[in-house]
């Protein structure tokens, strides 16, 4: 019984330690030297949050560049509530068959990449990751194929060169981190704001 | 700095630093303090509603949910039920399942100090003082660790802040799913960065966001990613190198890590290989690659999300960076075997070497068979006793895993409806079959991983859930202190002719084949039928 009662007495004391110093002392030290950072590296304009640099948002007009399929709920890039498709390789929801029921379902993949050829007139393959959701439901970037692969559409629905679309899209093309980690990614939101004008302040 | 707190936390709680402990009292103060634990996780988040820090406004978890979440945190399995930024308040997340990330890793470390005294100790009946061995590990490695990894993670862009949830104004405004037209973004924040850090490093796993490590704002950019990976694999493989040194040969130590590395490279070849691969409906359909990008994220990619999908399975972190649901049949096989094999491939933080540590004593039995001899460990003879110990350690996590699925499978249905066990498949096929499969193999050793689709958020998950999480830490844990006792109280015998040498290359290749051969036997007839069957049919459609 003597040991229960330090148990709890312990577990208070490491409570104080880990639960409350811990996580305050790691507030304050980290929001001087990065308080953009640590508070979601928001953009603003005109004193108005539009957005996260690291969130993806939903696009489906022509004129913007399409992020990553997302499947949060009830809406698409919902940054309350993140999640995947967790749509298995076989599933008919994700590549077309029939489902449980026996009828027939085209699969999302196959929806997506009518969506995305509706407005083009080349038969150039879709890259994949414009076609398949990110794990987060948030992804904010996609690869520097899948940018090149919307230059005409977004070109034509602006009334602007192609190339002149290209040079943005260059200007926001990310390359591995330190050379060598991750992939060359471009960032949706930060290329729309850019398109639109209103970069963030 | 730390001396002073590592006093003040004695005199707070009591502790007489001096105490020496059997293995039995040791395990009573191990089993109190987790217990303590346990309760405090599930009343903070019965009374979230209630209690300040919580910007949201986000009301009490339910009893079975916050029974499931107590336990896994208790556990260091970090099975995550709930999604983080729907469920749980700032202070939950701080109080509850942040300090239960540092007490339930400290306590692996503790356990395994003791296990290590008990073998190198000559004739002694003490295994040491769980209270010591648990500051020491929270004060001297996972605080200053973590407090340095949480500055890096928010110079990638990791929150940690607050503030409440920022309404950001939508570029475009999109449609859900009800019709209705939304025009703002809601985006969670709160203190992640601090939790994220110690999640990493003690082995724990539970995401603060739903998403896990995929969240852009749990791991925004490949340095974070990588930072992350390291510190998943750092304790555990550490960890050999103190064994080495405790026991005053560091062959030893740079034996079982050689080990853990041969088996964790063996998982990580063919994951990569099968993502890479991928499935081969995408280039029918008319996509420029086959590879499986569903569930990934772009600034990853292919092999950084299956480098992370065997770190934290090999490893019993459990943390996700891409979805394991969406994984080829084969790329998702591999973290499930990982698992399968008993969280000794590295493992958790302490319990994965003390595993490890217990299938080595298995293995000088198994050569002590084949030549007739008394087999010994480092110095000590392993008898009956230690050896009815150890068969618990191996085969209860098996048991559960098998048990756990197959109570699931059965599970009646209730007022003609469908079964609770099954109910929360989400893909049809062997597919729904590995995501019940790969949760319990996940709640069945501490991992805390998931086929996320799966919806394992209902009572009857909860609560089996719950006790298997349970058993798997606590009845691997007493008879690995029990072990410690037993060893302990013996007296050293010196290495002899017959003594099977156990730091050289014929052990480590002797103690893989045994982890190997006891998951294989367990398990190779339930992944034909789950991920087995459904490789056939992904390859076999692409014919047709």
């Amino acid at each position: 019984m003597r040991e229960l009662v330090r148990a709890i007495r312990m577990y208070v004391a490491l409570t104080v330690l880990t639960g409350v110093a811990y996580p305050a002392i790691v507030t304050v030290v980290a929001q001087l030297p990065f308080p953009e950072q640590s508070n979601g590296s928001l953009i603003s304009k005109a004193g108005k949050f539009v957005g996260s640099r690291l969130v993806g948002q939903s696009f489906d007009a022509p004129k913007y560049f399409w992020g990553r399929p997302s499947f949060t709920s009830p809406f698409p890039y919902n940054a309350a509530a993140s999640g995947g498709s967790n749509l298995a390789p076989t599933n008919p929801a994700l590549i077309g068959g029939k489902d449980a029921n026996g009828s027939v379902v085209p699969g999302v993949i196959s929806t997506r990449i009518s969506a995305l050829r509706a407005f083009e007139t080349g038969t150039v393959q879709v890259p994949t990751d414009l076609a398949t959701a990110s794990a987060s439901g948030l992804d904010p970037h996609i690869s520097p194929g899948a940018a090149e692969y919307q230059v005409e559409r977004v070109a034509r629905a602006r009334r602007m060169s192609a190339d002149a679309v290209r040079a943005i899209v260059r200007a926001h093309t990310e390359p591995p981190q330190l050379g060598v980690l991750g992939e060359p990614v471009v960032n949706v939101l930060e290329l729309n704001l850019a398109l639109d004008g209103r970069q963030g302040e | 700095m730390f001396g002073p707190a590592e006093r003040l936390l004695y005199r707070l709680s009591g502790v007489d630093p001096a105490t020496e402990q059997t293995w039995k009292t040791y395990a009573v103060c191990a089993l109190f303090l987790n217990l303590a634990g346990a309760l405090a996780v599930y009343g903070i988040q019965r009374l979230q509603s209630l209690l300040p820090l919580n910007p949201e406004g986000l009301g009490a978890v339910s009893a079975d949910s916050a029974f499931n979440t107590a336990v896994s945190f208790a556990t260091n399995t970090n099975w995550q039920g709930y999604g983080g930024e729907s469920t749980m308040s700032y202070l939950t997340q701080m109080l509850a399942l942040g300090v239960q990330n540092f007490v339930s890793a400290a306590t692996g470390i503790a356990v395994l100090a003791a296990l290590v005294r008990g073998i190198r100790a000559g004739e002694a009946n003490s295994i040491g003082n769980f209270w010591t061995d648990l500051t020491r590990a929270t004060l001297y490695i996972l605080v200053p660790l973590s407090l340095v990894l949480s500055l890096a993670l928010v110079s990638q862009g990791v929150v940690q802040t607050f503030r409440p949830y920022v309404r950001a104004a939508l570029v475009q405004p999109v449609t859900g799913s009800n019709g209705q037209v939304i025009h703002q973004q809601a985006i969670a924040l709160g203190p992640a960065a601090s939790q994220v850090a110690i999640k990493q490093l003690g082995t724990n796993g539970g995401g603060f966001f739903n998403a896990n490590s995929s969240h852009p704002l749990e791991n925004p950019t490949p340095v974070s990613n990588f930072l992350s990976m390291v510190a998943i694999l750092l304790i555990p493989a550490a960890l050999c190198v103190t064994f080495g040194e405790m026991v005053k040969d560091r062959r030893q130590g740079y034996a079982i890590l050689a080990a853990m590395t041969l088996l964790y490279a063996a998982s990580l070849v063919p994951c990569v290989m099968a993502e890479r691969a991928g499935n081969p409906a995408f280039a029918s359909h008319g996509l420029a690659t086959n590879a499986n990008w569903e569930g990934k994220e772009a600034r990853f990619g292919i092999e950084n999300s299956a480098l992370w999908a065997t770190a934290t399975t090999a490893a019993s972190n459990g943390s996700v960076n891409s979805m394991h649901d969406s994984f080829t049949p084969l790329g998702g096989l591999v973290p499930m075997v990982l698992m399968q094999l008993g969280e000794v491939v590295f493992g958790g933080v302490g319990s994965g070497l003390y595993g490890m540590l217990v299938f080595a004593i298995v293995t000088v039995f198994l050569a002590g068979l084949m030549v007739g001899r008394t087999p010994e460990y480092l110095g000590k003879k392993i008898q009956a006793y230690e050896m009815k110990m150890a068969s618990l350690v191996i085969l209860t996590p098996c048991a559960l895993v098998l048990l756990g699925t197959a109570i699931s499978l059965v599970w009646p249905a209730t007022n003609g409806g469908v079964s609770q066990g099954v109910a929360g498949m989400a893909n049809p096929g062997p597919h729904g079959f590995s995501e019940v499969l790969y949760a319990y193999s996940s709640m069945g050793n501490n991992n805390g991983s998931a086929f996320a689709g799966y919806a394992a958020n209902v009572p009857f998950h909860n609560y089996l859930g719950g006790v298997a999480m349970w058993l798997s830490r606590f009845w691997l844990m007493i008879p690995v202190l029990a072990i410690a006792g037993s060893l302990g109280r013996k007296k050293p015998v010196p290495a002899g002719a017959g003594t099977l040498p156990t730091h050289t290359a014929l052990f480590v290749g002797l103690l893989c084949a045994v982890v190997v051969v006891v998951a294989g036997l367990a398990f190779i007839p339930a992944l034909i039928l789950g991920p087995g069957i459904e490789a056939i049919r992904m390859t076999g459609g692409a014919h047709r």
